[in-house]
């Protein structure tokens, strides 16, 4: 078991990281901290949830979200998909095991996975709406977002979404507020079987492989981490007992990394695109330098005087 | 032989000292600047979400979330504004044999040797691409902006299309710029132009050196009007 994260002080404490931690920020350039904090990260093990949805209450009390009552289309899920009040979900599978034949019951809790290299502030054009801090978190800045949704087609694991309300974007934060005063997110806290635990990453890589040798010797051969590579890695990861299947989970993407169209709209087209303008402008003007202006001589104008009188004659 | 679809709705010849041509009608030229102030807008706005070095030009629509709010609006505005453009000079701008020969010669039209070139009609080959791409790329900017409309359209798409539709929209609205770019630098480099879509009209001169045929085609129809008979062509 993996110590969870004692009750704070009552005393005041100042947070622990701030604007000057930041490593990234949208449509902007920062200079990164001399020295980056050590890189946090949530763990869940799948393999421990028992689906109770404490972590979405308590993500809905600790960010004083109100999301609508729903209505029962009979699946588990409610709501049935995230939305800009539920930031995290509890996703049920009902899978087959082929080589057993045995019915698993497979619970993902979805929600940002905090990428090290985020889809999101990629595509954001908005200075500041998204940043991360040197700790790994990814977080949205509401002043500053303007609602556009490019965080969206930028996001590999289709987790932000949109306000009808305010229309800005909201996720998952981490529970940065909490973090920097030493508090763990509030679905950890309110895990019940541990299958939440967050510390630095390192501690939750080295809990995992604890995990997942205690799910090997039980028969899963295939337990593993889903730390993704194609995002850089995450601060959201999961120990899955069918590590070889991440899709079985809901469609947890197998490879996730930014879409290369977004790369190829936020990359090459962003330079090209204004160099071809620029290059236009600048082919226009020096054509002007070098021709001068094409102008109507009087001769023209006589010759079309002719032709009208010409033409005019009965 | 008779080539009437070249003469617009209003185009006359005047004469006098110089011969006055009348080009555009006042609701031609309306239509056109209400266009042009579209575009410029959609331009600045679009630029501003484009590259983070322009996001202060959301500063002239009042801040980023206003920038997002008004751009596929004044899309909209533009998109019917530039159908009633192209449902006044499509027909005009009909691809003609004599083109190919003029686009040929893409060296005298830009060293200003227009005796070299072949008599053009109301318009030139080049006017006719900066129409035809231009009635192109708003199909495409408005078709995949509506993709990225999420306030109103965002369920009818999936985010992969969403994906491929922002990265059309951002590509096609660079060509459109630059399309426009040649398209008012021609407008200056060839004098006694811009009259055309202030007050209208041109000069005999102007027509005589740049769009002969439809000039000539003006004075036959004049006469023709005048006599009632038939010129000899």
């Amino acid at each position: 078991m993996f110590p969870p994260v004692p009750n704070p002080t009552t005393q005041l404490k100042s947070p622990k990281f701030g604007e000057h931690d930041l490593i990234r920020r949208s449509a902007s350039t920062v200079t990164p901290p001399a020295q980056r904090q050590s890189e946090v990260a949530k763990l869940i093990d799948v393999s421990k949830c028992i689906g109770c949805k404490a972590c979405q209450t308590a993500c809905i009390e600790w960010n004083d979200t109100h999301p609508e009552v729903g209505v029962n289309t009979g699946i588990y899920e409610n709501p049935h998909d995230l939305t800009p009040d539920m930031f995290t979900l509890m996703r049920f599978t009902e899978w087959e095991n082929p080589e057993t034949n045995n019915l698993e019951w497979l619970i993902r809790k979805d929600g940002c996975m905090h990428c090290e290299d985020p889809g999101c502030l990629k595509a954001c054009p908005a200075p500041g709406a998204i940043v991360q801090y040197s700790n790994g978190i990814v977080d949205f800045v509401h002043e500053n977002c303007i609602g556009c949704g490019y965080c969206i087609k930028g996001c590999p694991f289709n987790i932000p979404r949109i306000s009808e309300v305010d229309h800005t974007a909201y996720k998952c934060t981490l529970c940065s507020d909490r973090v920097a005063v030493g508090q763990g997110p509030a679905c950890a806290k309110a895990c019940p079987t541990q299958a939440i635990v967050f510390g630095t990453k390192e501690e939750m890589k080295q809990h995992a492989q604890g995990r997942i040798t205690d799910l090997k010797s039980r028969g899963f051969a295939n337990a593993g981490l889903y730390d993704p590579p194609g995002v850089g890695g995450t601060h959201v990861m999961y120990v899955l007992h069918h590590a070889d299947k991440p899709e079985i989970y809901a469609g947890l993407p197998s490879n996730p990394r930014i879409s290369p169209v977004v790369e190829a709209w936020k990359g090459v087209t962003k330079y090209a695109g204004l160099a071809v303008i620029g290059l236009a402008a600048a082919t226009g003007f020096m054509h002007y330098l070098v021709a001068g202006p094409n102008r109507v001589s009087q001769g023209d104008e006589e010759a079309a005087e002719r032709l009208a009188g010409e033409e005019r004659r009965p | 032989m008779s080539r009437d679809y070249d003469v617009g709705k209003g185009d006359s010849v005047h004469a006098g000292k110089p011969v006055t041509v009348d080009r555009y009608t006042a609701g031609a030229r309306i239509n056109h600047w209400i266009t042009a102030t579209s575009l410029v807008l959609l331009a600045l706005s679009g630029l501003a979400l484009f590259h983070p070095r322009l996001f202060f030009l959301s500063g002239f629509f009042g801040g980023g979330p206003l920038t997002r709010i008004i751009h596929p609006w004044i899309g909209v505005v533009l998109f019917f504004s530039f159908l009633g453009l192209f449902v006044r000079f499509w027909k005009a701008n009909l691809w003609r044999r004599d083109d190919g020969t003029w686009l040929a010669r893409i060296r005298d039209v830009l060293t200003a040797h227009d005796e070299r070139l072949p008599e053009v009609g109301k318009y030139n080959a080049g006017q006719k691409l900066v129409f035809w791409s231009m009635s192109i790329l708003i199909v495409v900017l408005i078709t995949s902006g509506v993709v990225i409309w999420d306030q109103y359209f965002f369920a009818l798409t999936t985010i992969e299309q969403k994906r491929w539709a922002v990265l059309i929209h951002s590509m096609a609205a660079i060509l459109a710029i630059s399309v426009w770019i040649i398209h008012v630098y021609a407008a200056i480099w060839v004098r006694g132009t811009i009259r055309a879509m202030t007050r209208g009209s041109v000069t005999g001169g102007w027509a005589w050196r740049h769009h002969r045929k439809w000039l000539r085609e003006l004075v036959a129809k004049a006469s023709k009007d005048k006599s009632g008979r038939t010129p000899a062509e």
